[in-house]
């Protein structure tokens, strides 16, 4: 790992220049054909426009720092989680305009060694355009820009140009929680504080953030090889890297290994696992993970390493002879109270603080065997951690506590300390983005709790809502939901998983909003099945029941629902479509329910009233 | 590299001149932009890759990484790669695995320690691979390619890396006496990248069109400044020396099929004054444990600690072979024997005293 501290090597210059150019023949610019002129200007430009979307970070007291680089005008930079694990809450940052900025922190990847910062003052931030690291081939050419030594003191990036030496490349965690997976490689000179830097494409467009070299008997300097976070694994962190929240790489629940025959196979399950409930067993083959072929159990390490903990992603296995294709939900690799552990390891326990949620226990596990050692936090000797620093974790059981004195009033305002947590203020300003949104198009919440329904779900059925109970007549029978009693063992009706708790989180969240849900927070982005974007996405708990809305970004409107009863269940999944308009309010008419395996049809809407409270039901 | 540097005098530049008049109209009229030259490299890449190999052999312990690189030579499954520990297995066979994930158990086809070489075998058919004799010269300031599976970091059907440079020097590697260990002194290629990583010895060096320069050499640091050397052996000083190893010459005598008659009387270590180690391993070094007095081997210039490497220019890896070799071998006849001490080498003759 590249150090955060700036260490005065003993530079051996190897002074020499090899005079490719210039010597004997005395080449000037007019007998150079046009072409390697053009080219030559090209590369200019890219490096020029490039080099204006670095950032060099420093730690306030100037202890350490390294780079990062702006992905949007507003200022959000992505960087190195270990560049930005001394710093703490706050970093100052300078960047090729010659300027310093004040940044917080906003959400941190431990696993995956990512940082996002807000950089502030500014809505008109140079920023780079994010490349596409799968088209890149290995000969391409590429370049970092960073701050290799803390050498920027006059605030100038350094850039060094190189090779694309490897695509897909799998780099073990190695004792530290930092595991780069499908990383590129390169021989453009990465050394300590080139760390959290871009490596764009010779257009100079983002593929990668460096961050990792290998470092062996040479001593911690450039060895010609050097690793990039790809910016496709970053494209599927950067909703969740919005949230402000201590995020969580994903496991499968399973183990996998070469088999004599050079099939990646199963070799370990957990039953608790989602993989397990949608099938995967002991010896299944894996033939593709999320899209891609799996022919090594490195690609496959590839795969899992690139997705935020929560996401679904397709998996196709074989057995005996025949393909089937399942849509598996990925756990965290750590329980929340173990990733806090490893990188707050003072903070109080996060189930002793209000505010978060009391069950977020997604089907959790790790699988038992090939998977590396139990990650340790990672060795930091030359930071020796300063009593004095900002990046003190928060007191046991505080919900949040002031900044530090020492950041400066303008960045004070930007970040609110919680418990599991990195920054609290952007999961807000994301909640309430996201709630907002939806709200202007269902304003429900004057309204009382009673809605009459009727429809047709394989047959007429009705339901009626009040504000103790649900009362439901469908097809199959009558069934119904006393919101006073034991929530979670009113599954109702029969094989649905609970649809009715789910109709009723639903309303929860309509009359009520986040606030008054349960503890409700912004989790990020994540896919949905059928839909070509990444939906925003809340996660309320009430009681013991977890319920995950789905948000479309564009239209802002609820796509879907899922309600978990129980830890290690499947939950029932309710799709939102046909909205309409009843009485000024955005309706859905179409609701498809599914549970676990079982698609359940279409509930089409035919009346949807909203009754006075105490009205005749 | 303050060393005495003697410049080799280009003795084949037509070829490059050649090459670079044919080279440089196709750049001009190659396209208005550096784009359409750069998939080029890629696509150079792409040559390459299915000829580099990986190896799997000892090693794992007190910082000798146990694989390296090699690429085929030929469609039967010749490999070309350093002569290392990693080759060095009890059972004289190694893992080899192709750029499209094939694994195969290679077995050792025959070496030679003076150019630090190894040729390797694979039972496969119809692969790519560098023809030797196509290999090309090229002189300092051209750009090159370097291929190998450095800190081992790809696995499987996963390709080596690659890093792009520019030949710094052609140069002698004899370069001052104890700044360098090795046993090689002949023409190098001085690189201004970091080829020579953990793993890297045994690559493939390419001009950036992909065709065969040079093999990577072994990790060479600079005793007294701590500098890495990052070098490059010609492939032209090597053919020859290929072609004995096919022909079994550096084989050694007991491994080969040759059907050559044992001389009644042969000649005995003893008769020289010389006295190996004692024989524990399966393949002990031959060392020369002690030379007597007055001797024709201690007249000759052997000492204790010395290593034999080749009886009469045959490989002798072991106290067996060396034995095995001098039954081979009248004791009324001279016999050439090559010794290392430190990092020279060094040869003498010697005949048993009547």
């Amino acid at each position: 790992m590249i150090p955060q501290q700036f260490h005065r090597l003993p530079l051996i210059c190897l002074a020499v220049s090899a005079a490719v150019l210039g010597g004997r023949s005395g080449l000037c610019a007019a007998d150079l054909p046009p072409s390697v002129l053009a080219a030559e200007q090209q590369r200019i430009e890219a490096i020029e426009r490039a080099s204006r979307t670095a950032v060099s970070v420093f730690e306030p007291s100037g202890k350490g720092g390294g780079s990062g680089v702006v992905i949007s005008a507003d200022g959000y930079a992505l960087t190195n989680f270990h560049v930005t694990q001394p710093c703490g809450d706050y970093m100052r940052c300078s960047m090729a305009d010659g300027r310093f900025y004040d940044a917080v922190m906003v959400s941190f990847d431990p696993v995956g060694d990512v940082a996002l910062i807000k950089l502030l003052g500014r809505d008109d931030f140079p920023y780079t355009p994010l490349g596409d690291s799968d088209q890149v081939r290995v000969g391409d050419w590429c370049f970092a820009v960073g701050n290799p030594f803390l050498l920027a003191t006059d605030l100038q990036p350094t850039v060094s140009y190189g090779l694309v030496s490897g695509v897909h490349r799998y780099q073990y965690p190695g004792g530290t929680l930092l595991e780069y997976a499908d990383c590129l490689q390169t021989d453009a000179a990465i050394n300590p504080g080139n760390s959290g830097g871009p490596l764009f494409d010779a257009d100079g467009r983002l593929i990668g953030v460096n961050g990792r070299c290998s470092f062996e008997k040479r001593g911690r300097v450039n060895v010609g090889v050097g690793y990039a976070i790809s910016v496709n694994q970053l494209k599927h962190f950067l909703g969740v890297l919005r949230s402000g929240r201590i995020l969580d790489h994903a496991t499968l629940g399973a183990a996998v290994a070469s088999d004599d025959q050079g099939r990646v196979v199963v070799t370990n399950i957990l039953d608790t696992s989602d993989a397990y409930r949608r099938g995967l067993r002991y010896n299944d083959e894996i033939v593709s993970f999320a899209g891609r072929t799996i022919s090594t159990t490195n690609a496959f390490k590839n795969v899992l390493g690139i997705f935020p903990k929560g996401w679904r992603v397709p998996l196709e296995y074989r057995r005996n002879g025949e393909r089937r294709e399942i849509l598996v939900r990925l756990a965290g690799v750590h329980s929340e109270e173990e990733l806090l552990q490893l990188v707050q390891p003072n903070a109080g326990r996060p189930d002793s603080t209000p505010g978060r949620p009391k069950r977020p226990q997604r089907p959790q596990g790790k699988p038992e065997k090939s998977t590396p050692e139990r990650p340790q936090r990672p060795e930091n000797p030359e930071n020796p951690a300063d009593p004095g620093s900002p990046n003190k974790p928060a007191p046991e059981g505080a919900p949040s506590k002031p900044a530090p004195a020492n950041i400066p009033e303008a960045a004070r305002g930007w970040i609110n300390k919680r418990t599991g947590f990195a920054n609290y203020h952007f999961n807000e300003l994301e909640r309430r983005r996201v709630w907002d949104r939806y709200r202007s198009q269902h304003p429900y919440a004057a309204e009382s709790g009673n809605w009459k329904w009727r429809g047709n779900w394989g047959g007429a059925f009705e339901l009626n809502f009040t504000a103790q109970a649900i009362a439901a007549r469908f097809p199959g029978g009558v069934a119904g939901l006393e919101f006073s009693k034991e929530l979670s063992e009113q599954l109702d009706p029969p094989g649905s998983g609970g649809l009715l708790l789910a109709l009723f989180a639903w309303q929860r969240l309509l009359r009520g909003g986040p606030e008054q849900f349960g503890d409700m927070y912004y989790y990020g982005t994540a896919p949905l099945p059928s839909q070509p974007e990444l939906c925003d996405v809340l996660i309320g708990t009430y009681k013991e029941l977890e319920c995950y809305f789905y948000f479309q970004p564009s239209t802002g409107k609820l796509l879907a629902l899922e309600l978990y009863p129980d830890a290690h269940v499947d939950p029932c999944e309710v799709f939102f479509d046909d909205y309409r308009d009843v009485d000024g309010r955005s309706v859905p008419h179409s609701l498809q329910i599914r549970h676990g395996d079982l698609d359940l049809g279409v509930a089409s809407l035919e009346s949807f009233e909203f009754l006075q409270s105490g009205a005749e039901r | 590299m303050s060393a005495t540097r003697r410049m080799i005098p280009n003795v084949r530049p037509p070829a490059g001149i050649v090459i670079f008049a044919i080279c440089l109209p196709a750049i001009v009229l190659g396209g208005p932009a550096m784009l359409q030259a750069n998939p080029s490299l890629a696509d150079a890449v792409t040559g390459v890759q299915p000829k580099v190999v990986k190896i799997y052999g000892a090693g794992g312990i007190q910082g000798l990484e146990a694989y390296q690189s090699g690429f085929l030579i030929s469609a039967d499954g010749h490999i070309l790669t350093t002569w290392s520990y990693v080759l060095d297995t009890a059972d004289d066979s190694v893992g080899v695995t192709l750029s499209d994930g094939r694994r195969f158990e290679a077995r050792v086809v025959g070496n030679d320690p003076r150019l630090e070489i190894a040729v390797l075998k694979i039972d496969a058919r119809d692969l790519p691979y560098f023809a030797l004799d196509q290999a090309v010269e090229i002189a300092a300031g051209a750009r090159v390619l370097a291929f190998s599976n450095l800190f081992g970091v790809a696995t499987g059907n996963e390709w080596v890396s690659v890093q792009r440079g520019v030949v710094m020097a052609r140069t002698q590697l004899s370069a001052r006496r104890g700044a360098f260990k090795t046993t090689y002194d002949g023409p190098v290629y001085v690189l201004d990248a970091m080829t020579n990583n953990p793993g890297a010895t045994g690559g493939v060096l390419t001009d950036r069109r992909g065709r065969l320069v040079a093999i990577l050499g072994k990790e060479l640091t600079n005793a007294q400044t701590n500098t890495w050397l990052n070098y490059a052996v010609p492939i032209t000083e090597l053919n020859s020396a290929v072609v004995d190893i096919l022909a079994g010459k550096t084989r050694p005598r007991a491994a080969s099929r040759d059907n050559v008659k044992k001389p009644k009387e042969p000649i005995q270590l003893q008769m020289f004054g010389l006295h190996l180690v004692p024989d524990i391993l399966a393949k002990t070094p031959p060392f020369i444990d002690d030379v007597d007095p007055e001797s024709p081997a201690y007249l000759a210039g052997l000492r204790p600690d010395d290593l034999v490497l080749f009886v009469n220019d045959r490989v002798v890896g072991s106290c067996k072979a060396l034995l095995e070799e001098l039954t081979f071998v009248d004791r009324l006849d001279a016999v050439r024997i090559t010794v290392q001490r430190g990092q020279e080498l060094m040869e003498v003759t010697l005949e048993a005293r009547p």
